[in-house]
């Protein structure tokens, strides 16, 4: 990447000389002509070279439609989005898998994600233990009811939890063990939370489809449980923020330095108890939009709590997003205080950037992972001088990548219709919208756009390429041919990646680092980034008598 | 050892023909074992007796691993070995993957082993092919020849061309072919000339008619075959009669299954004006 670095990449546009640089576009069809012709025009609609066609037109991109059979993709299992991902971090609620023990036990702590028990009363910590049923060849044959009713009991009888959930996989959809019935009458009988997620793996095109089944779970069984109204100021919910590598620990620093009463985050860092009060919060901020919008839409209908988008990864982002929630409350009090702590906050990232730019700067960066992060880190990369040149998502739908703007215009499939669509509609007594039409238009004047995201290609130059649910050859392709500084994934992209001599950076569970999130977060970033590239080991890549063999042989029938 | 599995729709007389013609074959000297493999574990009532109260899955559950063939294997009439696979109450739990557990201990207990000198294995198959499970008996290695129990009534007749379909599919993996049907009479309209147009259509032939008679009935109400109950009644020299058939048969094909309307047909042609 050398010739590169010394070339000037700007934000709005990477000039890159197409005799050094094979052109997205001729890429895009030598990748295209490996496919079968079927497959090859399915995939020419997930391969986009970004260009903006007007103010807010982007290219029209396809997601959220099935992997085609035999392609190596990087997209997990409904299961997985349901208890992976969204039910996983939560802390106090016991987690119990129903099915074969492999499906509990490695979609166990894998994500990394931290939390801190002691913020609530009872201290309850389930997290550091794996729950399932177990299911054998005996109960896939005369049905597992028995047995999942035994194990919640035993599991209450040792942990006596506040909650329990219970998750479908594969073969309990086969045989047809009805989990609802089950919970519904354990919790008849021990008198705690109990409920059950249909969130059978194969269910969907990809783990989306479970961040949809734990969205409506947690809608229908928890939020709302608990009217308490919490003392504080400008109480939030942070939708869709894991806290991994304890990324949720430092935005909740940082909130609480400006004053910013944080009621329940979903669910990094979180108890079952914050849910059932979030409700009563003020405000809704998203962060990982795929995973939890559906949340925050039935909660703005439910309760009249309004959402936006924010982004609390890399130091600008999140002195955007604090901003950003200073403006909606409109009150000289908070945004003086923001300013306060932004300023507090920044000389130490301005010194981490200055020493770790000239090492960086002008250097590539690919993306593929999630439903958002692809999108989110961009702006940490810009910090450090380097251009995110090629981005996509594992599991992200079009409004992801254009912006919810196309929602309309949405073809929903029977993929998607297969996942319960909630009715959600104004709750009788609860019902109280936080702001008025007037206040949401005045609002939108002042370009705080609720119910709004933008999505990542809007934050992408022209000329960069986006590709939706990236298969490995796409990905091989992509590392020969513009050998990028750094790719960030996850864990299955890992070793392929580095094979080809090049620093990879999960983005699922950061490797063993992290926070990145906020200030801090975003400076140990740097240092991380800047650690990878510029590591000397990847010169050591080929073995030496692979680049200078001291004696030369041939075998004899050669 | 000739390995023979039963098919038909649910209710065609299917475990009933069987056991009968088991019998028969069983009178002539003939070493035998039926496998039933149906949920209900009732494919082996009229050998033994009474219901086996031991089947292959059951056994299973409650032995762990520590099963042997004779705790699976009842002896029953003429020194029959019955066996039932078992499987779960009706609406729990997966019946197909059932069949495939026991069928695979079965062969693992060394029931079909050479040593054995078994002249014929019967498996007693439920109802249509209906998943992976129920096809078990067809895959390699395991049965050879399939009858199918049919009638003259067009869900008999759908049923027998689906599982003809089965046939097909499993054909040339696993060797199995189509032996014959077997008409167990309803006494519908020009009945056995459908079948046997039926038939040759699939490309095969009608083993044997069976025509509809009380006294099976009768046998069944008192757990026995009719060739046990009433040795000397004429319905029983009509299943003595088809086993000599089944016995002597060599005509063994990979069946040609009907389009829906090439079926309805035959229906429409033989059965209403008939």
């Amino acid at each position: 990447m050398e010739a590169l670095s010394k070339k000037r990449i700007d934000e709005e546009k990477v000039s890159l000389e197409p005799d050094e640089f094979m052109d997205p576009e001729t890429l895009k069809l030598e990748i295209l002509s490996k496919y079968p012709p079927k497959v090859a025009r399915k995939k020419a609609k997930q391969i986009i070279v970004n260009r903006k066609e007007s103010e807010e037109k982007y290219p029209e991109i396809q997601a959220n439609v099935r992997t085609v059979p035999g392609i190596i993709s990087q997209r997990g299992c409904c299961y997985a989005g349901c208890k992976g991902v969204v039910m996983g971090p939560t802390r106090d609620i016991i987690n119990l898998t129903h099915g074969p023990i492999g499906c509990g036990f490695y979609s166990w702590l894998t994500r990394r994600n931290q939390t801190d028990p002691s913020t609530t009363p009872d201290g309850h910590n389930f997290m550091n233990y794996c729950f399932s049923t177990d299911m054998e060849e005996r109960e896939i044959i005369f049905g597992g009811e028995k047995k999942l009713r035994a194990a919640i009991q035993e599991a209450y009888d040792i942990f006596k939890p506040k909650m329990i959930s219970v998750f479908a996989t594969c073969p309990v959809g086969l045989i047809g063990d009805d989990v609802h019935a089950v919970t519904r009458e354990m919790e008849e009988k021990l008198g705690i939370t109990i409920f059950g997620f249909s969130c059978e793996g194969y269910k969907g095109v990809s783990q989306s489809a479970g961040h949809h089944v734990a969205n409506n779970g947690l809608f229908q069984h928890v939020i709302g449980l608990d009217n308490t109204v919490q003392g504080g100021d400008y109480k939030v919910n942070l939708l869709g923020e894991y806290n991994i590598g304890g990324d949720a620990f430092e935005i909740e620093r940082v909130l609480n330095k400006c004053g910013i009463t944080l009621i329940s985050t979903f669910s990094g860092n979180s108890s079952v108890d914050f849910f059932a009060n979030s409700h009563t919060a003020d405000l809704n901020l998203i962060m990982c939009h795929r995973s939890i919008n559906y949340v925050a839409e039935m909660m703005e209908k439910k309760y009249g709590i309004p959402w936006f988008k924010i982004n609390f990864l890399s130091a600008g982002g999140m002195s955007r997003s604090l901003r950003k929630i200073a403006e909606y409350y409109g009150e000289q009090k908070l945004i003086d205080r923001v300013e306060e702590v932004i300023a507090e906050e920044m000389p130490a990232v301005k010194k981490a950037q200055a020493e770790v730019r000239p090492r960086l700067e002008g250097k590539l960066a690919m993306m593929f992972v999630g439903g958002s992060r692809a999108h989110h880190y961009q702006e940490m990369f810009r910090e450090m001088g380097m251009t995110t040149f090629c981005a996509g998502y594992e599991f992200a739908h079009r409004d992801d990548y254009e912006g919810r703007q196309v929602l309309p215009n949405l073809k929903v499939d029977a993929d998607s219709r297969n996942i319960q669509e909630l009715k959600v509609e104004k709750d009788p007594e609860r019902y109280n919208p936080r702001i008025s039409a007037e206040e949401f238009e005045a609002l939108k004047r002042n370009n705080i756009k609720l119910r709004d995201y933008e999505g990542m290609m809007t934050d992408m130059p022209s000329g960069t390429i986006i590709i939706d649910d990236i298969s490995q050859y796409e990905t091989e392709r992509l590392l020969e041919t513009y050998k990028p500084a750094v790719f960030c994934a996850g864990i299955k992209e890992k070793y392929t990646v580095q094979k080809h001599g090049i620093p990879m950076k999960q983005l699922h569970s950061y490797d063993n680092g992290g926070p990145y999130a906020a200030y801090r977060g975003a400076i140990n970033f740097y240092h991380e980034i800047d650690r990878m590239v510029n590591s000397k080991v990847w010169d050591h890549i080929k073995a030496p008598w692979e680049k200078s063999p001291e004696l030369a042989a041939r075998y004899t029938y050669e | 050892m000739r390995k023979i599995a039963m098919y038909g729709k649910g209710g065609i007389g299917k475990s009933t023909t069987c056991q009968n013609l088991v019998a028969g074959l069983a009178e002539k000297g003939n070493k035998i074992m039926v496998v039933g493999c149906d949920p209900k574990a009732d494919s082996t009532r009229l050998l033994l007796g009474g219901l086996n109260q031991h089947t292959v899955l059951d056994t299973l559950r409650k032995e762990g691993e520590d099963v042997e063939l004779n705790d699976v294997r009842k002896i029953g009439y003429k020194g029959i070995y019955c066996t039932e696979s078992g499987g779960p109450e009706p609406g729990v739990g997966c019946a197909g993957r059932g069949i495939i557990t026991s069928i695979n201990l079965l062969e693992q207990l060394g029931a079909y082993s050479e040593d054995e000198n078994m002249d014929f294995v019967f498996y007693d198959v439920l109802g249509d092919v209906v998943c992976g499970g129920f096809a078990m008996p067809m895959r390699e290695g395991k049965a050879r020849e399939i009858y199918i129990v049919v009638s003259g009534e067009m869900m008999a007749m759908y049923a027998a061309n689906n599982i003809c379909k089965g046939i097909l599919k499993f054909a040339e993996t696993g060797g199995i072919r189509l032996a014959g049907l077997i008409c167990n009479s309803r006494k519908v309209d020009n009945e056995r000339e459908m079948i046997e147009k039926f038939a040759e259509r699939l490309g095969s032939h009608m083993i044997y008619f069976v025509p509809r008679d009380n006294m099976v009935q009768k046998a069944e109400i008192n757990r026995k075959t009719v060739i046990e109950f009433e040795p000397d009644h004429p319905q029983a020299h009509e299943y003595r009669a088809l086993a000599k058939k089944i016995e002597e048969n060599d005509n063994f094909v990979i069946p040609k299954p009907l389009e829906m309307d090439e079926l309805e047909k035959l229906l429409i042609n033989l059965g209403i004006q008939g």
